[in-house]
């Protein structure tokens, strides 16, 4: 179905089963450890061997020589593919950097074979024989050092220029001019990229741990060189994306070559110190800020420029893109610039762009408060816009971010933070509490999915929608038995599998919304079916309790497949709701720290995130999403830094002893308020995206938190406790 | 993983004479540390002894009034020991703020004072470590250094010593008794059991071949307000930034011992007098030679801002 009026009332609005708080329907299978991940199908085939994948052991340069002899001789040792010996590979749409390297290098640990055995530990014994030489060339590894030579992305983010920038921020009597720095990041989910080959003739089934399973069976199918449909992809269940697994990486396809080299069942999974320099990751920008207002607080003038780096034919990470859309002031200039550096390759990691974008403009917009002498609510209450600053005609769908911002400031007590910095303490600890903007746009992408009723009364969903921890099994269930009238033990959801219909996927918190749009459209196609078979006319039937119900019968549902299973398939797609209308997502954010006077030592004490996004499908996964993300936050404003090596040009830090993510002693108490909303312009859910939402300025919350604690402001992240030593209190 | 072959040894004097008889013999205990580098290619016995069932897992008290903790006690055992916290409050702290509760239960005590860098470019193959690779050159000293060491380092290594309990017993003055193949055994001061890297960072303790760490020695209780700071970027499961471990009389004197600046626990016991002087004048005394490097001199000002805040504490239990 195409979706392109603003939603009326529909058996969603019922809300029986959707929006009631439920726990996820395949958790009992991940508590009991039997939803088989990657790694796990150890009887889906027989015969499996394993591999163990080589990284380049230099950032830039080629491979001089390659010797296999002594791997090969190991024990075990079934099959070793090289770039060498792999034949002709395609490049996906996908990856920029190729997925098996050779002989050229294009980045740190880029794979550079694969050692197939028939034990694990025999794999990675014989990995580490097998002997390259390189000859390592010059490569950029700094991004600062390539500002100058930045580019345009025309084609991923245009400049937004309007009305006269310059001009307006030198008439105005207020200015903010500030650069603030986001470092690299790594999704750091806890799953590791794992995959599982089999071919059959020349078909090929790849078990493997992805978000987007339709781009993945085409880059798959483009990398091998076969036709897609001979490329079938299982991705049932997913331990954590974040964005890593939105597109295949070397263990797929590495998997893939070995499998067909070694004529048997392969597995691979990347080890976790490999995972940080062979995969992706979320790229370093550096932010200028700038910020006119009138004497009183209207923004007049708004720059936001960034850059960040990427090997060549890479993606600019856009993270000023926020200033589109976020607040009003007439005259302004958004631009991003790429550069070309060395590093591994940069690419989406949760909320690409808004979540380091945000991280500077709310610390810039807490600076300009406090210039102004505003409350920071206030300020932003002030410059709050309802339409598309660009585009006056062009209105938000829902924008109820000041009920947010009063909501939170209420529930958290704001009334009573000092503005003056550095006053509260607690014995050796300075006390501040910071807030900021959450925003991320709601993205709306095509979903299909199959929709079956037995004669038990059972509704089976099939979709290629993946799970990646969201919840997205429970949502399509509550959706199904919304629609068709069941409870949700009625209902089987089936996902990640191509030889399903293509959904959306997980992605840009697009998923939830998008993909149960689509088993609605399909739950719309079926009760037509159902209709028919009972000769009910459609509109006088009423769904309900497992009942086909009209004015003058009532069937049980199953009777409508008693002459066999009935079948319907459907898709939703998006027509010109997102162009006439702005649509995205809102929050505040509300933080509590607490800084150790002497070392500098930063512990998160409160956490509230109130959010506007549509109906909540789920209000039990919702939070979980949202209070995942605000930890993801917590990380990046305290914690998280791939550290680079700017003579070696690699993340040195690359494992999890290394990279540190938060713990559960850091943090806190979090809450998280949803405003009750449905955004019929989104899709016939009513809902919008979440999972997203949550991460988009919360560390910049914890920043100015820290500001108002010590009146220290830093505006490189993280912030770590050696940026704040000399500023902190001289000890008695 | 490459072959190797596994003995478990029945006591202490026939594990040391077990090792003796291959070369590339490790011992084994928790196996928290050699089982990781070994997965990493970075050790590579040829040959494990298995020392958990040889009995060194009591905790007694000595003759002199101290305690002699088997080398095999767990971290959780020992942490959690009333007579340690009641007497040695410095060691159960350390051993608390150390690795994970999962960790601590099968770390053992001799295992922890062997424990090896957590230096990043040691643990990259890839990469020049003269530790790791005698000869190849330190990839550390140039490179992403913030963790690593600012005193007592040399042009071949800047590694730290990363753990927390062997600050604590620096303090305490523990004695590290040890059986050699032969079966004669020895006491050695902790002090003296770690090694500063100098030109040869790959030989980190002053162990003889195959010598077995039997049991540490704690001497008689020395009262005091015992303090263990851990300084980290996260609340738990992280290696210290800094961490300080003090003893602190009422009258002000006391011990202090570092952890996360040097190759071993650093304590230099004639700063310890100018102790009721602050912090300043301490600090300058305990670190003073330090070389950091750009990116780990802030723990030059970190470790005087954290003693003064221990000093402080102590000060309000006095």
């Amino acid at each position: 179905m195409k979706f392109d009026t603003p939603a009326t009332t529909n058996p969603i609005d019922q809300m029986k089963v959707v929006g009631k708080a439920t726990t996820r329907i395949e958790g009992p299978l991940k508590t009991t450890g039997t939803a088989h991940y990657a790694y796990e199908h150890h009887d889906a085939v027989p015969n499996q061997a394993y591999g163990v994948v080589v990284g380049s052991a230099i950032a830039k340069g080629r491979i001089a020589s390659m010797d296999l002899e002594a791997a090969q001789a190991a024990p075990g040792v079934l099959a070793i593919v090289t770039a060498a010996n792999a034949g002709t590979l395609g490049k996906g749409k996908y990856n920029t950097a190729k997925l098996l390297a050779g002989p050229d290098i294009e980045h740190y640990h880029q794979a550079v074979a694969l050692v197939v055995a028939e034990t694990f530990e025999q794999a990675r014994a014989a990995a580490e024989l097998v002997n390259v030489s390189y000859a390592r060339a010059e490569g950029v590894f700094d991004l600062a050092a390539t500002r100058d030579s930045g580019k345009e992305a025309k084609d991923q983010m245009p400049d937004t220029v309007h009305g006269d920038f310059e001009g307006a921020f030198a008439a105005a009597p207020v200015q903010l001019d500030a650069t603030y720095t986001t470092p690299d990041q790594a999704h750091a989910m806890m799953e590791p990229f794992a995959s599982m080959a089999a071919w059959d003739g020349d078909k090929l089934t790849l078990w493997t741990s992805n978000q987007m399973i339709d781009w993945s069976v085409s880059d798959l199918a483009t990398t091998l060189g076969v036709p897609k449909q001979n490329v079938r992809l299982i991705s049932p269940y997913i331990g954590g994306g974040f964005g890593g697994k939105l597109f295949i990486r070397a263990d797929a396809v590495l998997a893939a070559l070995g499998a067909r080299m070694a004529a048997r069942p392969v597995k691979v999974a990347l080890a976790r110190p490999m995972m940080f320099n062979n995969s992706t990751h979320r790229p370093a920008t550096i932010q200028r800020i700038r910020i006119g207002t009138t004497a009183d607080g209207k923004i007049t003038a708004m720059a936001h420029e960034g850059w960040s780096g990427d090997l060549p034919g890479g993606k600019v990470e856009s993270a000023t893109q926020p200033s589109q859309l976020l607040y009003a002031g007439e005259h302004r200039r958004v631009t991003m610039r790429l550069s070309t550096l060395d590093l591994p390759e940069g690419n989406a990691m949760r909320a690409p762009g808004e979540a380091p974008g945000m991280m500077a403009l709310e610390i810039a917009m807490d600076e300009m408060a406090e210039k102004l002498k505003l409350d920071p609510i206030e300020f932003r209450i002030l410059n709050d816009t309802q339409v598309d600053p660009v585009k006056p005609q062009r209105p938000f769908s829902q924008r109820r971010l000041i009920e947010c911002l009063r909501t939170g400031a209420e529930r958290f007590g704001w009334s009573k933070r000092q503005p003056q910095t550095g006053t509260q303490r607690e014995g050796r600890w300075l006390i501040g509490q910071g807030m900021a903007v959450a925003f991320r746009n709601n993205l709306l992408v095509k979903s299909g999915a199959r929709v079956r009723l037995n004669d038990q009364g059972i509704v089976t969903v099939e979709t290629d929608m993946t799970d990646i921890g969201t919840g997205s099994y429970t949502i399509i269930a509550q959706t199904a038995a919304e629609m068709m009238g069941v409870n949700l033990d009625k209902v089987v959801v089936r996902l990640g599998d191509s030889s399903f219909p293509v959904s959306a996927g997980s992605g840009g918190q697009f998923g939830g919304n998008c993909s149960t749009a689509g088993v609605y459209a399909a739950c719309l196609k079926l009760r037509e079916a159902v209709a028919r078979r009972l000769a009910i006319k459609l509109d006088d039937a009423t769904f309900a309790e497992g009942e086909v119900r009209s004015a003058d019968k009532r069937v049980p549902l199953q009777a409508a497949a008693k002459s066999g299973e009935l079948v319907a398939e459907d898709s939703i797609e998006f027509a010109e709701l997102s162009k006439t209308f702005q649509q995205s997502t809102f929050g505040a954010h509300f933080v509590e720290v607490a800084v150790d006077s002497a070392t500098g030592e930063i512990r998160v004490r409160r956490m509230l995130a109130v959010c506007a996004a549509g109906r909540i499908l789920n209000p039990t996964s919702a939070r979980s999403q949202v209070i995942g993300a605000m930890t993801m936050g917590v990380g990046a404003a305290l914690m998280e830094e791939l550290a680079v090596d700017k003579r070696l040009g690699f993340f040195v830090n690359h494992d999890f002893a290394g990279y540190e993510v938060p713990v559960h002693a850091d943090i806190p108490h979090q809450e998280v308020i949803f405003l009750d909303e449905t955004d019929p312009i989104s899709s016939p859910m009513k809902a919008k995206g979440v999972g997203e939402l949550g991460i988009c300025g919360v560390s910049a919350a914890i920043a100015n938190a820290v500001y108002n604690a010590t009146g220290i402001r830093v505006r490189e992240y993280p912030i770590t406790l050696d940026k704040m030593l000399d500023k902190l209190p001289p000890m008695i | 993983m490459r072959p190797f072959t596994y003995l478990r040894a029945k006591s202490p004097a026939e594990a040391a004479a077990l090792a003796a008889q291959v070369s590339d013999s490790r011992f084994i205990a928790g196996g928290t540390n050699l089982l990781d580098l070994m997965k990493l290619d970075i050790e590579t016995p040829t040959h494990l002894i298995d020392v958990n069932g040889v009995g060194l897992d009591r905790i007694e008290a000595t003759p002199e009034g101290g305690l002699r903790i088997g080398a095999l006690v767990r971290n959780t055992d020992l942490a959690a020991d009333s007579r340690i916290r009641k007497d040695y409050g410095l060691l159960a702290r350390a051993l608390l703020a150390g690795a994970s509760g999962q960790l601590r239960n099968v770390a053992t005590t001799a295992g922890n004072l062997l424990q090896r860098t957590r230096c990043p470019y040691f643990y990259d193959t890839h990469q020049a470590c003269n530790k790791r690779q005698p000869g190849s050159g330190c990839a550390a000293i140039d490179g992403f250094s913030r963790q690593l060491g600012i005193i007592g380092v040399s042009t071949a290594c800047i590694a730290t010593h990363p753990s927390d309990m062997a600050v604590a017993m620096r303090a305490l003055d523990a004695l590290v008794e040890t059986v050699k193949p032969d079966g004669t055994t020895r006491n050695i001061p902790l002090a003296e059991l770690h090694r500063l890297p100098g030109a040869t960072p790959n030989i980190e303790t002053t162990l003889t071949a195959h010598e077995l760490i039997t049991a540490v020695t704690l001497p008689t209780p020395i009262g005091g307000t015992h303090i263990y700071q851990k300084v980290r970027d996260r609340s738990s499961y992280a290696f210290a930034l800094i961490s300080v471990g003090a003893i602190i009389q009422n009258d002000g004197s006391g011990r202090v011992a570092l952890g996360g600046v040097a190759h071993k626990p650093w304590r230099v016991e004639s700063a310890e007098s100018v102790m009721p002087q602050g912090a300043k004048a301490l600090t300058e005394q305990l670190l003073a030679g330090a070389t950091p490097t750009h990116q780990n001199a802030f723990k030059l000002t970190l470790v005087e801002r954290t003693l003064a805040a221990v000093m402080a504490q102590a000060r309000e239990h006095a």
